[in-house]
């Protein structure tokens, strides 16, 4: 219990300072938005329904790493992460709690932008979101993992997208599985197999990343 | 345990790599199918299982760093993740030499073992950048120790994904179902397969000598 209500208390403050800073969700929103419109003219006249539902991915993607980019930016503006380490607390509670509101603004914008999608594109299906939900689960495990180790490097910024995204293919994989063939069983199988492994090692790993 | 010393390594790998050439250059027969271009396969296959092996025991030496706080092994980490890059190099040159000689491209995605080359050094080419941009200390070496056990579990899940989107992207056409097994085939495999790890631990042992050197030169300047 101690655990998780360490867990909920810092996954609060991460929301609340978030949403009092109201920068993210916004860039976010206005970023999707703008990459759906670029992909419109990316394809050519005439391109199967089946590359857009593939770009979908590309979208995610790009707005989530957008997301991961700020998630550890107020700690290191105000240096409280070491404060953090020094909190009497799992250290795996703090990529935890900051995985889940890193979730909470993807699934906010994506609950915007999968309409959006629809109404762009006309290519969603039960199984696109399926894939789209299971799929943030790993993209927040493994991109919040990866953006609290660019933090501590002097590249910064910089080394996210390139940690993250070899860690993110097999995700786009499976979810452009799931978004285009008709029995998308096996992707999505796929897919919660990668959520459970990768949440694990980066739940067993965190400690050795974040150090005093 | 005592180690094998490094001029008698260097001189196994030389004797051995190049038996393995003659092997496959002279005694081979050619392949029904794909004449004399299938010989490449023998270094092609030999190297990336080495690649494998390095990248596997990069991940192992990352454990006991992480685990038994063993001094050595992050460099020995590190330099094992080296060597495993540049075998993965290797593997894309030579997978791209062949791709070209029997379908005229120089890549072709329906290959799954390139493909997942690709992606291992797209993640392993990160790994450098990681590491060269954090100071030297325990936290490098832990995180770098923890990527080199990301990318373990990167392999079989990029190859399950990779394998999962062949079925999906392109059919699966080219089979590599060659020549039956056996005879001076299997001992040339065999003999290129040994003599490439050879040539991968003693290059191994080379860049960590080297290392430990310039290790020691700095404490040395220091003191």
């Amino acid at each position: 219990m101690n655990y998780l209500s360490d867990v909920g208390a810092l996954t609060r403050k991460d929301l609340l300072l978030q949403l009092r800073a109201r920068d993210t969700l916004p860039a976010m929103l206005l970023f999707v938005a703008a990459v759906f419109v670029v992909f419109h003219f990316s394809l050519p006249a005439g391109s199967s329904r089946l590359a857009a539902s593939g770009l979908l991915w590309v979208a995610i993607v790009f707005t989530a790493l957008l997301a991961l980019g700020r998630a550890f930016v107020p700690e290191r503006e105000q240096r409280t992460l070491d404060a953090l380490v020094l909190a009497p607390c799992d250290r795996s509670a703090i990529w935890l709690a900051k995985s889940l509101a890193t979730l909470a603004f993807l699934v906010a914008a994506e609950i915007v932008a999968l309409p959006l999608f629809e109404l762009f594109f006309h290519g969603l299906h039960g199984s696109t979101v399926a894939g789209v939900a299971l799929a943030d689960l790993g993209i927040c495990a493994v991109g919040t993992f990866v953006g609290a180790t660019a933090v501590v490097t002097r590249a910064r910024e910089l080394l996210l997208p390139l940690l993250f995204l070899p860690l993110a293919i097999p995700l786009i994989i499976g979810g452009v599985g799931a978004s285009v063939v008709h029995g998308p069983g096996r992707y999505l199988g796929f897919l919660a197999l990668y959520d459970l492994l990768f949440a694990l090692l980066c739940w067993a790993a965190f400690e050795y990343v974040v150090v005093e | 345990m005592r180690r094998i010393p490094l001029p008698v390594l260097a001189a196994a790998a030389l004797v051995l790599v190049t038996l393995a050439l003659a092997l496959v250059f002279f005694v081979v027969p050619n392949d029904a199918d794909q004449g004399f271009s299938q010989r490449i396969f023998y270094f092609h296959v030999s190297i990336a299982f080495t690649a494998y092996l390095c990248f596997g025991a990069g991940a192992w030496k990352a454990l006991r760093h992480l685990w038994k706080r063993d001094p050595r092994a992050d460099l020995e980490s590190y330099v094992a993740v080296h060597q495993g890059v540049i075998f993965g190099v290797l593997v894309l040159l030579t997978g791209s030499i062949w791709a070209k000689i029997s379908w005229g491209h120089w890549w072709v995605w329906s290959e799954n073992q390139l493909v997942l080359f690709l992606v291992l050094f797209l993640f392993y080419a990160a790994y450098f950048m990681l590491r060269f941009s954090v100071d030297p200390g325990p936290q490098r070496a832990n995180i770098s120790a923890v990527y080199a056990l990301f990318g373990v579990v990167l392999v079989p899940v990029s190859f399950l994904a990779i394998r999962l989107s062949q079925s999906l992207i392109h059919p699966q056409v080219f089979t590599r179902h060659g020549p039956n097994f056996g005879g001076w085939i299997l001992a040339a495999y065999i003999v290129s397969q040994v003599a490439v790890l050879v040539l991968a631990y003693t290059l191994y042992r080379v860049e960590l000598a080297g290392k430990l050197l310039d290790l020691r030169l700095r404490e040395l300047r220091l003191a």
